[in-house]
């Protein structure tokens, strides 16, 4: 029994089958990664998988759970999170907020107790706040703690998004485009990061990516899509070789 | 300029930052305490006034400004607070807890409501709740058995405790009281995770939800928290008044309300007290203002509303941050002078969001 088991499924919007009786399955550890030429279904997927779209068809099962027909609030507590292509921040708070809020998952007062600010409370927000740090530490944040996202560039913006998907301590992480938008530099460190994610605190990771050095570099296997079917599965090289693939973005002769 | 050297994570929680906070915040609060030695009762009357439009304020800046829902219908939920707190007060129940059921009808009707214009968001949902309102205004007109309709209902005389509340003086402290309770449980909602679900909510609705923040939860919870504490000023707000009748509570106050949020700062609790400030004040100046002007203006149906609303559209024109905003630039002017520009506080452009999924 694998990780995450995505099984025939399929989504049509109108007359468009955007994701067409796709498969797959993601083993505890490994990163994956899924690419294919702009609107192949990747981003589309990923909201099937995180419960944000329901499907017409086929399963998704997550660490023995089927969690095809639940919303993607009741998702994200088993310990799956996501981030998201164009970035979907909490714009009006500062970065400590918006991870803050990633730790909504873990909270365990009441509404009522929060009105009193009971000493329950406080050691609770004591304790999001260290595991908070931890985020940032990692991801070299402490610079911006106080910001608001408003006032950020692009580039942090897109590692406080991942900061905040970790917040979750998720077992599974979905990155959309992690890297689209970012300069090369800043583009290294989100592999170094989502390396050490996967390795150090033992994350499994399916991300979306365009950068094909990425792909190589940090994931073990790829799945290759083009107009919401899969073409391809393999590691990085024999799918990067794959006729149908090379033809899915240059063009068949 | 003020740099705080932390030591603690407990300072990013405690309420009163450092002792600059600790210093002013005292000496405001002995200032209003002090105040019924120095004012007269009708400036008395006005500020206590003042702060039942505050503690309104509060419960509507939990809903428009921190979790995102637009109300126009709050004077309905005035209303409930009021009338609920009459009747009870009527039947014999003590003022304290005639006053917490107050609260508690006016947040399960605000639940309710809220409940119902899950689906709603912006203008809908300013529409349903202007509906709401009505419909809250026809039915206390209506149900003359239990309210009076336009004959009106009086109010019972409050006592607290066997000591009646009849002196201006008692009714402000007992206004100043409830006024600062509201104020810190709401802003005790704010620093724990309620608060910031709410404000995820405000901010993006999609990943809220993908962080696991139940939007249909918590947009109740926030609807009935906001009617809850508006429903606490109407039962002030009806001893204020004295005698109840539907027409204390129409649009007007509902449009009054919210401009009191947008006035003072949206996104902000200070910003509440500033609205309240320049809400309670305004018929003041506008009466003054009735003297000089040529009477074909000064009596013109209709004068204050049409004030009301232009100052509205100005306010979100030329400072979407309210008084509060006004007052940050301002301070950040003088902590910076003389490198002060204005382009730090221009509002920075929004990068492209996720395509809007539902």
């Amino acid at each position: 029994m694998s990780y995450l088991a995505v099984t025939d499924l399929s989504i049509s919007f109108g007359g468009i089958r955007a994701v067409d009786d796709v498969s797959f399955e993601v083993e505890e550890g490994e990163v994956f990664a899924i690419i294919g030429p702009n609107g192949a279904g990747k981003t589309t997927l990923f909201n099937l998988v995180s419960g944000i779209y329901f499907p017409d068809g086929g399963s998704v099962r997550f660490a023995g759970r089927d969690i095809t027909s639940l919303p993607a609030h009741r998702i994200a507590p088993l310990g799956l999170a996501r981030t998201f292509q164009n970035i979907e921040l909490f714009e009006h708070a500062t970065v400590l907020q918006n991870l803050l809020i990633g730790r909504h998952v873990h909270r365990r007062s009441t509404a009522l107790s929060h009105l009193l600010f009971l000493p329950a409370v406080r050691r609770e927000e004591l304790e999001h706040r260290r595991r908070v740090e931890d985020v940032i530490d990692l991801l070299e944040l402490a610079h911006y703690r106080e910001q608001r996202i408003a006032n950020l560039p692009y580039g942090v913006r897109k590692v406080v998004e991942v900061g905040r998907a970790l917040c979750l301590e998720p077992k599974l992480l979905l990155l959309d485009e992690p890297t689209s938008g970012l300069n090369p530099e800043e583009s290294e460190d989100m592999g170094f990061w989502i390396e050490d994610i996967n390795r150090d605190l033992g994350v499994t990771v399916v991300m979306v990516a365009h950068d094909m050095g990425l792909v190589s570099r940090v994931a073990g296997r790829v799945l290759a899509l083009n107009e919401g079917r899969v073409i391809a599965e393999g590691s990085p090289a024999e799918v990067q070789k794959n006729p149908a693939v090379v033809d899915a973005y240059l063009g068949a002769d | 300029m003020r740099f705080l050297f932390k030591t603690h994570y407990n300072q990013d929680i405690d309420h009163l930052k450092h002792g600059g906070d600790r210093f002013w915040y005292g000496l405001l609060l002995l200032l209003v305490a002090a105040a019924p030695a120095a004012l007269g009762t009708f400036y008395l009357g006005e500020l206590n006034l003042v702060m039942i439009y505050a503690i309104a304020g509060v419960g509507l800046m939990l809903l428009v400004g921190y979790t995102g829902q637009v109300s126009l219908g709050h004077a309905a939920f005035l209303a409930i607070g009021a009338y609920t707190h009459s009747l009870l007060l009527g039947a014999g129940l003590p003022f304290l807890l005639s006053l917490v059921a107050a609260v508690l009808v006016s947040a399960l009707v605000g639940a309710g409501v809220g409940w119902i214009a899950l689906r709603m968001t912006g203008i809908y949902l300013a529409i349903a709740t202007l509906a709401f309102a009505m419909l809250t205004e026809q039915t206390i007109s209506r149900a003359e058995w239990l309210t009076g309709g336009f004959r009106g209902l009086a109010v019972p005389q409050p006592s607290l405790f066997g000591m009646p509340l009849t002196e201006g003086w008692q009714r402000y402290y007992l206004t100043l009281a409830l006024l600062v309770v509201t104020l810190l449980a709401a802003l005790n909602i704010l620093r724990s995770s309620t608060g910031r679900a709410m404000v995820a909510i405000r901010d993006s609705e999609i990943s809220a939800e993908s962080v696991g923040i139940n939007l249909a939860v918590y947009k109740t919870l926030a609807f009935a928290l906001s009617a809850g504490i508006t429903g606490l000023a109407g039962a002030l707000f009806a001893h204020r008044l004295g005698y109840l009748s539907p027409d204390a509570f129409t649009f007007l106050i509902s449009l009054q309300l919210l401009l009191m949020v947008v006035v003072g700062g949206v996104g902000s609790m200070r910003g509440v007290i500033y609205g309240a400030l320049f809400i309670g004040f305004l018929p003041q100046l506008l009466a003054i203002a009735r003297d000089t002007l040529p009477p074909q203006i000064a009596q013109a149906p209709g004068l204050e509303p049409g004030i009301f609303g232009l100052i509205l559209v100005l306010v979100i024109l030329f400072e979407p941050q309210g008084i509060f905003g006004r007052w940050l630039k301002i301070k950040s002017y003088f902590q910076l002078f003389p490198l002060y520009r204005r382009a730090t506080h221009r509002r920075q452009k929004t990068y492209l969001r996720t395509e809007r999924l539902r």
